[in-house]
């Protein structure tokens, strides 16, 4: 990665200045293009290695030879040899060696089975290595240990890590940084074994690998290991300098001064495997990049402009669904140094920030909520704009201040790796406003002014500057509510708002915005919407008030917010008439039940059809006659259904194992229960389920938001798939459930649902972006990775607790009922525009229009 | 001041307005329709207490809905309805639909008299602001 960037750098220097580009040869040990090592882990998530890959250098501009290894350097004759005995001359030498990792010299460390963690053939021997395997030792708890325990947690193996030092990360966080984070990696299953030196790794008869004994105190511990992987730390590799003679550090590393040359002015070190001119050796890929970019210039322009005489090693990274930070003076290592804390031993966040007596902020450490670690860095050695204890609090809280990127003087440094200001970041996104209409993205930014194409942690910065330039996706929902859909209702749900009057008065954007005209009403987009976060909720907040009233989305000042169905609790058709869909859970009725629709659809004279979802639709009803429908209905025994509006629909069955002769669960039972357990639950859009009764999935509950599909031994369940225009098959998230973790694990997907995703969000497409994948959703929701199942399930239990038949109620409350008139002054008379015309023995609609 | 090109408030008479329904039989934010000399009018009580009456007849999709749409207010403190068939937004002072401005509703002149509501004669053919104005005059009424 350093060669590369140093390679481009130099390109662009002779580019810039007019000049033809240097002859450049690039030997590479490995048989592949130059790849991002930083983001190695994200092999497992694709398995495509071209993921990983850095752009290709232009056309014919660069010689490259791999794999080939550099075998000596003969500095007299300016020639390097390859291994296979190939001579080249040099004017300049660049060594981009990187590093080895360090293997700790045990018995058996050489036993098969046993690897390291630093390249693309590591990982696909690892990859191809564990299948079928079950157990995994991870040597080593630092940054790289960590990364590489997730893959193998990736790869299904019972994963331990032995780490010699007291404390995971030893290197970016302190004591109770590192008790946050051990508390969330274990929760995710992951056996952690500090303060531990491994002592041997133990082989089976064939002298494969099959655990390690490691040295804990005073006592030896056995883990089982059909892989270990060796990842405590690297070594420069600094070999072909030392047998050329040039200097070396006493512990490793090609020594350098600020320009990046050697003890031999014609040879450059860079990256890794050099001793910088501050005594540090580097491991992070920034430095490197600096690196690169100093010997570049220099060998380019003779400039010392960009001398590199030290760097800041913070860092930012996500471990196994954890978010770490670590900037500045982490520890508070400078004299009179300060620190406040911020802990959280429930959420499992931990924050600090150091300052100096005279109030600088000098460094930090996150974890577990790092959301503002690139607003934070950039602020080290500066008078931070509020108090630290206020910039600790977690976002939200009471008190707590989020200063924000845009709060950043001009010259604050928001990207590390390319040394890219706030300022060229923000003429940048005003540049690219300027040029067109379309939203601007991160990766715009990225391609003019390379900021956040490094190690990409700067990424959530340039998105906050893009929102706060107005020229981005706005994550707002619309021009009343700067805050995105999840987080009213998260402010809904805390606050326990319950009408759309209070939440605008106090949360929309015009109460935030002072001085503007008062905008005292919403609009389509926000209304509905916070309608529906009210419905989702209505359970709760009607169990907080302690009433006893059961919520209805037509009371008071709701109603006024229901689209177009909720408006009237039927699906409006074409020409402004109704359909009406009587539930029928799971697609089960008796004959009688069915003689009555008919009835019902003769008498009013609706127009009938079987749907897709296993109920029948009568057509053509006056909004005066639906409360009369429902009567009918209602002393039949049914209830009208949820045919519309963002909430559950049907739950489609097969006829299951009580008339298949294949089935093997009782399909039919498990839909309707799902059917009236979830029915009337408003989400942020419409929800389908089906439950199949085997393998042969004739409900086709793959393509549904929740599908159910028997098993010998209980339920496989999915999620996230769809139908209609962007089919997606859906996700298994687990297998085997019984009934009981079947309907508690559909509870908390529901649950999260409503809470997290954006208005008209189908679950395919939330599912898809969830942070941390597939993984990350199946041990929220199944391991209550982050301690929310209760709270979600309470939100189902209420809602289930609240339920009424919305139309009886309407039917039995006589100010709903009088919203149904045709004319507020001629409630009886028909409404003229609704008229219809015979079509193959049934009725269609008159329509005074065309299509639109 | 500006002249209003309104009827004389002799002509203001019983014939020209229809009482359709009592104030507070109007929920804020939740239109409802009457009729109105044979015509179909979508009439809004908003949340700041103003009353609006345009046409119920959605132009776009020829149904008699847009009593059943969803009020709102931009940021300029245009008071709009959104037809709950195709989504359309029109602008209540006017009727003018905001993304095909020359489609719009027919608007009527509204007034609350001792909490009666009243609705009179179409001012659509009025310019812009002395419909607005109307409605505000006649309210005092």
């Amino acid at each position: 990665m350093v060669a590369h960037r140093f390679v481009s750098s130099l390109l662009e220097h002779a580019q810039d200045d007019g000049r033809p580009a240097p002859a450049v040869t690039v030997f590479g040990a490995e048989d592949r293009p130059a790849y991002d090592r930083v983001r190695l882990s994200s092999w497992f998530d694709d398995r495509d290695p071209a993921g990983l890959h850095l752009d290709p250098y232009p056309d014919g501009a660069v010689e490259v030879v791999a794999p080939a290894t550099v075998a000596s350097v003969d500095r007299e004759a300016q020639t390097v040899t390859t291994a296979d005995g190939a001579v080249r001359s040099y004017d300049t030498l660049v060594l981009a060696t990187g590093s080895r990792p360090f293997v700790p010299p045990v018995e058996q460390h050489q036993a098969p089975g046993c690897f390291v963690y630093r390249t693309l053939d590591d990982v696909e021997a690892i990859a191809a290595y564990a299948d079928g395997r079950a157990t995994g030792v991870v040597v080593g708890g630092g940054l790289l240990g960590l990364e590489a325990a997730k893959a193998l947690t990736s790869l299904g193996l019972q994963t331990s890590v032995v780490e010699f030092a007291p404390r995971l990360m030893p290197l970016q966080v302190d004591d109770g940084g590192a008790a946050a984070l051990q508390a969330r990696i274990a929760e995710l299953g992951v056996n952690l074994l500090t303060g531990t030196r491994l002592d041997r790794v133990l082989v089976d008869d064939a002298g494969v690998a099959c655990a390690v004994q490691a040295i804990r105190g005073e006592e030896a511990v056995t883990v089982e290991a059909d892989i270990v992987v060796f990842a405590a730390g690297v070594r420069p590799e600094d070999s072909l300098a030392r047998a050329a003679g040039l200097d070396v550090g006493e512990r490793g590393g090609i020594v350098v001064d600020k320009l990046c040359r050697t003890s031999d002015e014609r040879i450059y070190a860079i990256g890794e495997c050099a001793l910088a001119a501050d005594g540090r050796v580097y491991g992070l890929v920034a430095p490197g990049y600096q690196m690169a970019e100093a010997a570049a210039a220099h060998i380019a322009a003779e400039s010392e402009g960009r001398a590199f005489t030290g760097a800041d090693t913070s860092t930012k990274l996500k471990l196994l669904g954890v978010e770490v930070a670590s900037f500045g003076d982490a520890f508070g290592a400078a004299e009179g140094s300060m620190a406040a804390t911020y802990s959280d031993s429930r959420r499992r966040v931990y924050r600090k920030l150091t300052i100096a007596p005279d109030g600088r902020l000098l460094g930090g450490i996150l974890v577990g909520d790092a959301e503002d670690y690139g607003t934070l860095r950039a602020l080290v050695g500066e008078q931070p704009p509020a108090a630290p204890e206020q910039l600790l609090l977690p976002a939200g809280a009471a008190g707590a201040v989020s200063i924000g990127p845009a709060g950043l003087p001009d010259a604050a440094v928001l990207c590390s790796c390319h040394n890219v200001t706030k300022g060229a970041i923000c003429t940048a996104i005003h540049d690219l406003a300027e040029k067109s209409d379309a939203e601007v993205t991160p990766k715009q930014v990225g391609l003019c002014t390379k900021a956040g194409t490094g190690c990409g942690s700067c990424v959530t910065s340039i998105k906050s500057l893009i929102k706060s330039s107005g020229s981005g996706g706005s994550s707002g929902l619309c021009e009343h509510f700067t805050q995105s859909r999840s987080e009213l209702y998260t402010i809904i749900r805390r606050d326990r708002i319950t009408t759309f009057a209070e939440l605008l008065a106090k949360h929309g954007a015009a109460a935030q915005a002072q001085g503007q005209r008062a905008v005292n009403d919403g609009c389509d987009i926000c209304k509905p919407a916070v309608g529906s976060i009210l419905a989702s909720l209505g359970g709760l907040l009607a169990e907080a008030a302690g009433t006893g009233r059961k919520p209805h989305v037509l009371d008071g000042g709701q109603a006024a917010l229901q689209d177009t169905n909720d408006h009237v609790l039927a699906n409006l058709q074409r020409n402004g008439s109704y359909s009406v869909v009587p539930r029928i859970p799971g697609g089960e009725i008796t004959p009688d039940k069915l003689i009555v629709i008919g009835e019902v659809a003769r008498d009013f004279g609706l127009y009938t059809k079987i749907t897709g979802g296993q109920r029948i639709d009568l057509f053509g009803a006056q909004m005066a006659d639906l409360p009369k429908i429902w009567r009918r209905l209602v002393d039949a025994g049914f209830e009208s259904g949820h045919a519309y509006g963002k909430a559950l629909r049907t739950v489609k069955s097969c006829v299951g194992s009580t008339w298949c002769r294949y089935g093997v669960q009782d399909s039919v039972k498990m839909a309707i229960d799902l059917e009236l357990r979830y029915r009337g639950l408003r989400a942020p859009h419409k929800i389908k389920m089906a439950v199949s009764g085997c393998a042969r999935e004739c409900a086709e509950a793959q393509s549904k938001d929740v599908g159910v599909i028997a098993t010998e031994r209980g339920w496989n369940l999915y999620v996230g798939g769809n139908g209609g225009a962007r089919p997606r098959h859906a996700d298994l998230l687990a297998t085997d459930l019984d009934d009981d973790a079947l309907i508690r694990t559909i509870d908390r997907f529901l649950a999260l649902y409503i809470a997290e995703a954006d208005r008209l969000e189908r679950t395919a497409t939330w599912v898809e972006r969830y942070e941390g994948g597939l993984d990350r959703l199946r041990s929220v929701l199944i391991d209550d990775a982050e301690d929310r199942g209760a709270d979600l399930e309470a939100l189902i239990a209420a809602h289930i607790d609240a339920y009424t038949d919305e139309w009886r109620a309407v039917l039995d409350d006589p100010v709903k009922l009088a919203r149904f008139a045709t004319f507020v002054n001629a409630p009886d008379a028909p409404d003229p525009t609704v008229a219809f015309v015979p079509e193959r023995g049934q009725i269609k609609p008159l329509l005074t229009l065309g299509r639109r | 001041m500006e002249t209003l090109d309104m009827p004389e408030t002799s002509e203001i008479t019983e014939a020209l307005w229809t009482p359709v329904c009592k104030y507070t039989e109007l929920e804020p934010g939740r239109g409802v329709a009457a009729l109105v000399g044979g015509a179909p009018v979508a009439l809004f009580r908003l949340g700041d207490g103003s009353l609006h009456a345009v046409g119920n007849l959605d132009p776009f999709s020829g149904a008699s809905v847009i009593s059943r749409g969803i009020t709102g207010m931009r940021a300029d403190g245009t008071a709009t309805v959104a037809s709950p068939m195709y989504k359309d937004v029109f602008d209540l002072a006017t009727g003018v639909a905001l993304d095909a401005p020359e489609v719009r509703l027919p608007v009527y002149a509204v007034r609350r008299h001792r909490g009666t509501v009243w609705v009179g004669p179409d001012v659509t053919s009025v310019s812009d602001k002395d419909a607005e104005l109307l409605t505000m005059a006649t309210s005092a009424v």
